[in-house]
């Protein structure tokens, strides 16, 4: 490999290239461990500060088959979840507090888009998502798209959701286990905060109308 | 052959100190388990699945389990369970759900419930349902579901109760 002539005994020089590479794999090791060290926290845990920040660019198709960005949100307060239609219990409790706080904030609440982003854009279609979103609120925008498109808004808010695949029965039925929160955006799409799973709306309320 | 006399013969006696016992497990303490609340959440047009929660009371002094839910509502009806697993939900799958003797066992939004996998229809609101269930010394209890908001957290009344009927 590295070219000495067979039987050639180790030089000096030799041993000191061997030395150097040893000392660069550890300065990379070192590096890498570092950086595992500064990955962000779980949601929720982190602060946030210096950290890879929740949100970003995203494009998907809306419960009317329309295409929008995240720039189509500019200038609103979002909710955002991740969840899926298919959802007995988790996204119902969710949505249902999103749905409750709008309505105890009243008219304040002309300023927030809730957004409910799927993890499961196989079965989500725009008029699936439709149904499905309305049913809890009006205002209530469901969001899906290709699963390229998925992926890319479930990587940029640093969303867990993977297919069970032990969960399949014979109806073709399956589950998504999937990240609960409920993010906070502001006006420029930046990441303000979260709510965990549970939160009910009066909380939630609560901590919008500080936003507001 | 040998085995398989074996076997008939061993489930001879099973099914013999089964017919011995059933009646004393049946009838020894037929009020033992009762239901409490049970309530679905409503559900949206074309959504597949729903949720059943309820509070299982064990007022006797033996162990019981859930194993078993049967409705029309659906094609396929489990017992689930959910795991918070830093921040994700993981629903799952459970063979049975215990209740201690003496104490009682939430099915509540987050955790325990009966999943209603396949809707033949929507659930909606106002309306009720009737799902059977098997406990394993209680046998078959029948009990009348009432549904509630979509994101409602508790049922819509408090009072109402339900009573073991036997086999149906
Ligand atoms: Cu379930």
């Amino acid at each position: 490999m590295t070219g000495t002539s067979p039987g050639a005994g180790r030089s000096g020089a030799q041993r000191w290239a061997a030395y150097a590479a040893i000392a660069v794999l550890a300065l990379v090791v070192a590096a890498a461990a570092t950086r595992w060290i500064g990955l962000p926290a779980p949601p929720g845990l982190g602060t946030g500060s210096g950290q890879a920040e929740i949100g970003g660019p995203f494009t998907l198709i809306d419960h009317n088959g329309e295409t929008v960005t995240d720039e189509t949100f500019r200038g609103r307060i979002l909710l955002v979840y991740f969840g899926y239609t298919y959802c007995p219990d988790i996204c119902p409790t969710s949505l249902g507090a999103v749905a409750d706080a709008l309505d105890i904030l009243g008219p304040a609440a002309d300023a927030i888009t809730p957004l409910f982003i799927t993890v499961d854009p196989e079965r989500d279609t725009p008029s699936r998502m439709k149904n499905y979103v309305t049913f809890f609120h009006p205002r209530l925008i469901g969001l899906t798209g290709t699963a390229p498109q998925t992926a890319a808004a479930i990587s940029a808010y640093q969303v867990y959701a993977e297919r069970v695949e032990e969960s399949e029965n014979e109806t073709g039925f399956y589950l998504v286990d999937h990240s609960a929160f409920i993010y906070i955006m502001d006006r420029d799409g930046r990441f303000l905060g979260l709510f965990s799973h549970g939160t009910g709306p009066e909380a939630i309320a609560k901590r919008l109308r500080k936003i507001l | 052959m040998r085995k398989e006399t074996r076997r008939f013969a061993l489930g001879l006696a099973a099914l013999a100190l089964s017919a011995i016992l059933a009646p004393e497990a049946m009838g020894d303490d037929p009020g033992a388990i009762s239901i409490d609340r049970p309530w679905a959440r409503a559900t949206a047009p074309g959504a597949p699945n729903g949720a059943v929660f309820m509070t299982i009371v064990n007022r006797g002094a033996e162990d019981d389990r859930l194993i078993a839910a049967d409705a029309d509502v659906a094609k396929v009806i489990e017992l689930h369970t959910h795991r918070m697993d830093g921040g994700v939900m993981r629903m799952r799958q459970v063979p049975e759900i215990p209740v201690a003797g003496g104490s009682s066992t939430n099915l509540a939004p987050g955790g325990y419930h009966v999943m209603l996998i396949g809707l033949n229809a929507p659930l909606t609101e106002g309306t009720s349902f009737s799902l059977a269930l098997t406990l394993e010394r209680a046998g078959a209890i029948r009990i009348e579901v009432p549904v509630a908001a979509p994101g409602a957290m508790a049922g819509p009344d408090a009072g109402a109760h339900s009573h073991p009927m036997g086999e149906q």
